[in-house]
């Protein structure tokens, strides 16, 4: 019973993070139809970012969680002007275009993105300081649940509660709701379409950078190339929950992140992959539109 | 008010509107009448900046609108109900009606005008917190309507907005149409292929045929045309 619990808090720490980063790549899809191959990197880049800022805090003797809290904004604030150029550069111009042109433009800025990071930083793995402390508090639970899954997952739950809060409530977010629906409505209702999609372009790279920090802290390292698997796992976490699906984002990324824990620990962690990937199969193939996904309506 | 002068607007390499000309004055009723795929739907895209225009202008007032942003032009008081509604299916009927007033700031007159929409149909009270996908046709025809209405337009595009609807309500809409531009003066731009009707409701009247505009009279007139009443009316 206690591997079990340990084996489900791993998973659901694990899953909400490929459910944070998920978001970004469903938000960007339901709006502009577009497999932002890129967003992985913009998560890769938060954690760069993160580890020059603890580095500059540690010289100047902050502690742990103050660091992780400052790092964690700085990364953001860098991930969402990441996320706004790079729409901007390389999608914005292509709107119209076949849809494979900005598909191939996503992939050329990932590669982009990785060997910038390549040759201004290095190749090799570099140690993320552990920011997260070990709470006196979670002593009791600690072969359960650890002080740094605790902290992942309070911050993507309350990440995950504002952005329904303005996605719901507030004006962008009826805004965006509804260029989602029906995007030349939204025009004629008043909505200036391209300020919508820089917003959802925005908020998906500033999620992708929290998750980015979390995990580095976790983990202990970073390198330019972590981008990708986060990405690939998201993605897939994405797809799993109904691409374009917000809810459906967040049941992909649990459903992952409990499929890989489960098999990892019950079965052999040398066959992780290969089980979560069946798993993505075999959902696929029941629901070809995903866990919550819909049968994407023709428009007129 | 609203002057069309010459436009011509195509679709990649096929050209739809050729050479459109039309005018409306303040206050008017026009009707815009034709066939399956003459361009009606064309020329109110043109009109709000979705399908602009490749050469030719639109004139506001005397201002050019042409190559203005779509959400710009909402903000100079045109606005339009457009063809198969297009409600928004997953926001509620509130929310819907909220996306119309978007650009309007001050919360008392979007209030006041939320409640004269329901007074004007009852039944959106009702359906208030629907999602709009549910909304029966007619209803969702309604919900169109009062969410053009709640941006406060000083010139109203219609575009067909009898299509499949029973007689009864079709006579419903008709009736509030009249009764928007005869309270607030609202200047309406009606297409419909419901001819008979729309030329009755209209002061006056464009026939469009492949893209070009045929056709201009006043209502009574292309009532009793000839040709108009072969082609449109069925007698
Ligand atoms: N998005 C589009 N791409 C290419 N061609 C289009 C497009 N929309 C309309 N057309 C073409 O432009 C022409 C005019 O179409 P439009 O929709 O304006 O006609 P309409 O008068 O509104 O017809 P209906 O009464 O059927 O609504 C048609 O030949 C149509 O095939
Ligand atoms: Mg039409």
């Amino acid at each position: 019973m206690e591997y079990f619990l340990q084996l489900f808090f791993s998973g659901l720490t694990r899953g909400s993070i490929y459910a944070l980063i998920a978001l970004g790549y469903t938000m960007v899809y339901g709006i502009i139809q577009l497999i932002n191959f890129a967003h992985g990197e913009i998560y890769m880049i938060g954690a760069f970012v993160a580890l020059i800022v603890a580095g500059v805090c540690t010289i100047y003797g902050l502690s742990g969680v103050s660091i992780l809290i400052l790092a964690g904004v700085i990364a953001v604030i860098y991930a969402c002007a990441y996320g706004y150029t790079l729409e901007k550069v390389a999608y914005r111009p292509l709107r119209g275009a076949p849809r494979l042109a900005p598909l191939i433009s996503a992939i050329g800025m990932s590669i982009f993105l990785q060997n910038y990071v390549l040759l201004a930083q290095t190749s090799d793995f570099l140690p993320f300081p552990r920011l997260i402390p070990d709470f006196a508090f979670m002593e009791p639970v600690a072969h359960i649940i650890g002080s740094p899954e605790l902290v992942i997952l309070v911050t993507t739950v309350v990440t995950m509660i504002l952005l329904t809060l303005l996605i719901k409530k507030t004006r962008v977010g009826k805004a965006m709701r509804a260029t989602q629906q029906d995007m030349n409505m939204a025009r004629l209702v008043g909505v200036n379409v391209d300020r919508i999609i820089s917003m959802t372009f925005i908020i998906g790279s500033g999620l992708a950078a929290i998750g980015g920090v979390l995990v580095a802290s976790y983990i202990g390292q970073v390198n330019f190339y972590i981008g990708f698997l986060a990405g690939v796992k998201a993605f897939t976490a994405a797809v799993l929950g109904g691409i374009g699906s917000i809810p459906g984002a967040v049941i992909g990324g649990l459903v992952l992140g409990w499929a890989e824990s489960f098999a990892a620990g019950y079965i052999s962690s040398a066959y992780e992959d290969v089980f979560t990937f069946g798993l993505l199969v075999l959902i696929l193939t029941l629901r070809p539109a995903g866990i919550l996904g819909k049968a994407r309506k023709q428009k007129v | 008010m609203l002057k069309i002068q010459n436009i011509q607007t195509f679709y990649g390499n096929i050209q739809a509107l050729k050479d459109v000309s039309i005018e409306i004055e303040e206050g008017e009723i026009v009707a815009l009448i034709g066939a399956n795929g003459a361009g009606k739907t064309t020329t109110l895209m043109s009109i709000c900046g979705i399908s602009p225009p490749r050469s030719g202008d639109i004139l506001l007032d005397g201002d050019s609108i042409k190559g203005v942003a779509a959400d710009k032009i909402v903000q100079k008081g045109i606005v339009q109900v457009p063809e198969g509604r297009r409600i928004f299916p997953d926001l509620t009927v509130q929310e819907n009606l909220e996306m119309g007033a978007f650009l309007r700031k001050n919360k008392r007159l979007i209030q006041q005008d939320l409640n004269y929409v329901m007074t004007l149909f009852p039944i959106l009270e009702k359906r208030r917190t629907q999602l709009g996908g549910t909304l029966s046709g007619g209803e969702q025809q309604m919900l169109a309507i009062s969410r053009a209405l709640m941006a406060r337009p000083r010139v109203l595009l219609l575009d067909e907005p009898s299509l499949g609807l029973a007689p009864l309500i079709i006579k419903q809409i008709f009736e509030i149409i009249r009764k928007i531009n005869k309270e607030s003066n609202t200047t309406i731009f009606l297409v419909e292929q419901n001819a008979n009707q729309a030329l009755k409701l209209a002061d006056r009247g464009y026939v469009m045929e492949n893209g070009r505009i045929t056709l201009v009279d006043s209502a009574d007139k292309l009532l009793a045309n000839d040709d108009v009443r072969k082609a449109y009316l069925g007698i």
